[in-house]
């Protein structure tokens, strides 16, 4: 069975690494406060090429947390976050880009009023021309964003449109080609189908796919164990700013993923309670089965 | 309990779609519509309509000296409009940028005055004076996080407050001593306030800079990185610093930029009066917002031209002598731009939803 028991600190394994290759991104019991509420304990992640890890977790579980720890908004208070073997400690976002870590945000990864091609290069524009005449290449960015975006598989007819003007999941599928075209190795996607609906969360899973196919280490922050499962290597399951799972697809069902979300572990403990308490007839409540936490059996 | 599904993801990469192949699905606008999207159009046409009324109505203004004057008018509007219009599309405000015009004069003239030395000592550490005040702004407001309309209220409290008292300690007196007579007025006043014929007409050379200055901001507004930066930061500051865009440095300068205008106004003020009234400039910073969003900048932000202000401050320059001209009593001038305005803002409102609707 998986090692899976709520609140382990370290005592879950990732994947083993292939032979000779660290982790992209790695984080070894990290953790953080913000004063004294502690958001985040003792969680581990391990990043590889090519996979897809998902982080899953109701409000308030600590992804955001997660996320703004690996992507250089904050910094961890406790345990270690290592890029490629080294121990870092990130003091603005720029710098995690420097080190090939991309963060795609849910809500901030354009701006709306700017044209596509704009949004594409931002803060990291081409330039041409010595310094005092040192000027945007707009035929040069205009062109490559139209190729990279074609890359993808996203067709627009008009990159001078406010990226305002597009649909949610077409922004989000520019703002994960953008960072596939940066260099980006580990790309962070937060909750990138939480406000689409099933086509279009459909049509951003198809580029998360894509960029792990060109070789990127893949971190997928989400609720939903559905859309987790379509495309995830490893799953990691956050509960109260603690991990509660951490597998590899081999040894986790969609249905474990899921019970798990929904809070299986507190649930068989409340069944119990009722049971004993009250002399609650549980036997009309779901299934035994479904409601054990699985470590406890 | 195993439970080995599939043991690969469902989802496969999306085939890559050919060269030629369009989306179809956002049809192109019409030409008329992404013209209108453009923030300048409106304001030039306003520009124009504004011209033509008065060109009807005031004889007078058909001569060429007129029309210098107007343009004067216009420039010394139009100088500071631009920068505090770059701020705007930057996503901030300086309501302190009419009095500093008035800090910036006072500084040169009362130290080159009170210790008798040339007036390019006091022009150089006015200049130092604009920029500190400009930066404090822009690092008062990253720092705190505080709007900048409360910030920069203070910064033109303090200011408006040091003008009046620093001045009556040092001179005994609200206004400054004539610098006139001291040594190189005559060198400033020829780059701040000298003027030149073209063709029998008289033009004051700060509407050449004002041409010079706006060419230069559009340039960099739109052809260069800081540009870009401007833009993003107004537009949405959280997702430009997510990018890597540097959030603070882009909205300091802008401060700073703000306080080089103020520098220059104010120098083009000493050395064209030689005395500074100390308790003037106040309600001029209201002017130049004004200009630049007459001159179709979004007042939140991310949206805007240098061009624009351009056209907005001509607006201004225009009315406020065309009264004039026009015989009519000044007194209506205020009433004018207040008009201008709140068309000028529901022209803006009209285009953004119409050019940028889904």
């Amino acid at each position: 069975m998986t090692s899976n028991e709520a609140g382990t600190h370290g005592a879950v394994l990732a994947d083993p690494p292939p032979p000779g290759e660290a982790p992209l991104v790695e984080l070894r019991g990290a953790g953080k406060s913000y004063g004294n509420i502690r958001a985040l304990h003792g969680v581990d992640l391990a990043v590889h090429p090519a996979k897809v890890t998902c982080v899953l977790g109701d409000n308030g579980a600590g992804k955001s947390t997660l996320i703004k720890i690996v992507s250089g908004l904050h910094q961890h208070t406790e345990g270690e976050f290592l890029v490629d073997g080294q121990p870092v400690r990130f003091s603005t976002p720029r710098e995690a880009l420097d080190r090939g870590i991309a963060t795609v945000y849910q809500d901030l990864a354009t701006v709306p009023l700017m044209p596509v091609w704009r949004n594409f290069f931002l803060g990291s524009e081409m330039t041409k021309g010595p310094w005092p005449v040192r000027r945007l290449d707009i035929a040069r960015m205009k062109a490559t964003a139209d190729r990279e975006l074609r890359n993808m598989g996203i067709v627009l007819d008009d990159l001078e449109q406010p990226i305002g003007t597009l649909s949610g999941g077409q922004r989000q599928c520019v703002a994960i080609a953008r960072a596939v075209y940066f260099g980006a190795r580990v790309l962070i996607l937060d909750e990138p189908t939480a406000a689409l609906g099933v086509k279009q969360s459909g049509v951003v899973l198809k580029y998360v796919a894509a960029a792990r196919d060109r070789g990127l280490g893949v971190i997928f922050i989400t609720h939903n164990p559905h859309h987790a499962y379509m495309v995830g290597d490893h799953f990691s399951v956050l509960r109260l700013g603690t991990l509660e799972l951490s597998a590899p697809r081999s040894e986790v069902g969609l249905e474990e993923l899921t019970n798990h979300m929904a809070g299986g572990a507190e649930l068989a403990a409340l069944k119990h309670e009722l049971a004993q308490v009250r002399g609650v007839d549980t036997g009309g409540l779901p299934g035994g089965d479904d409601l054990t936490a699985p470590a406890g059996d | 309990m195993s439970m080995a599904q599939h043991a690969e993801p469902a989802v496969g990469t999306p085939p890559a779609p050919g060269r030629k192949e369009v989306d179809g699905r956002t049809a192109r606008r019409p030409l008329a519509l992404r013209l209108l999207a453009r923030p300048e159009v409106g304001v030039f046409l306003g520009a124009v309509a504004v011209l033509v009324f008065f060109l009807i109505a005031a004889p007078t203004v058909r001569q060429g000296s007129s029309m210098a004057t107007v343009l004067y008018q216009s420039s010394t509007i139009g100088i500071m409009a631009l920068p505090v219009a770059l701020l705007m599309i930057g996503g901030e405000f300086d309501l302190s940028s009419g009095v500093a015009v008035i800090s910036s004069a006072l500084t040169a003239s009362m130290l080159s005055y009170q210790l008798t030395m040339n007036v390019w000592v006091g022009v150089i550490v006015a200049l130092a004076v604009s920029l500190a005040i400009g930066a404090f702004n822009g690092w008062m407001v990253m720092r705190t996080g505080l709007p900048s309309f409360l910030v920069t209220l203070g910064t033109f409290l303090i200011l408006q407050g040091v003008n009046l008292a620093v001045t009556k300690l040092v001179t005994g007196n609200v206004a400054t001593d004539d610098i006139s007579d001291m040594d190189g007025f005559d060198q400033a006043r020829r780059i701040f306030a000298s003027s030149f014929d073209v063709g029998g007409v008289e033009i004051k050379i700060t509407v050449v800079w004002w041409v010079v200055f706006a060419a230069l901001a559009t340039w960099v507004l739109l052809r260069t990185k800081y540009g870009n930066w401007v833009f993003a930061v107004g537009g949405n500051q959280d997702s430009a610093r997510a990018v890597g865009v540097p959030v603070k440095f882009t909205k300091i300068t802008l401060f700073t930029l703000v306080g080089f205008g103020a520098w220059f106004i104010g120098m083009h003020n000493l050395f064209s009066f030689n005395t500074v009234q100390s308790g003037e400039g106040v309600g001029q910073e209201l002017i130049y917002i004004a200009a630049a969003v007459i001159g179709g900048c979004l007042l939140t932000g991310g949206y805007g031209s240098a061009i624009g202000p351009v056209f907005g401050a001509f607006m201004f320059g225009m009315v406020n002598q065309g009264i004039v001209y026009a015989g009519w009593n000044p007194d209506w001038f205020k009433a004018f731009l207040g008009v201008m305005l709140l068309g000028a803002v529901l022209i803006n409102l009209w285009v953004q939803r119409t050019a940028t609707r889904r």
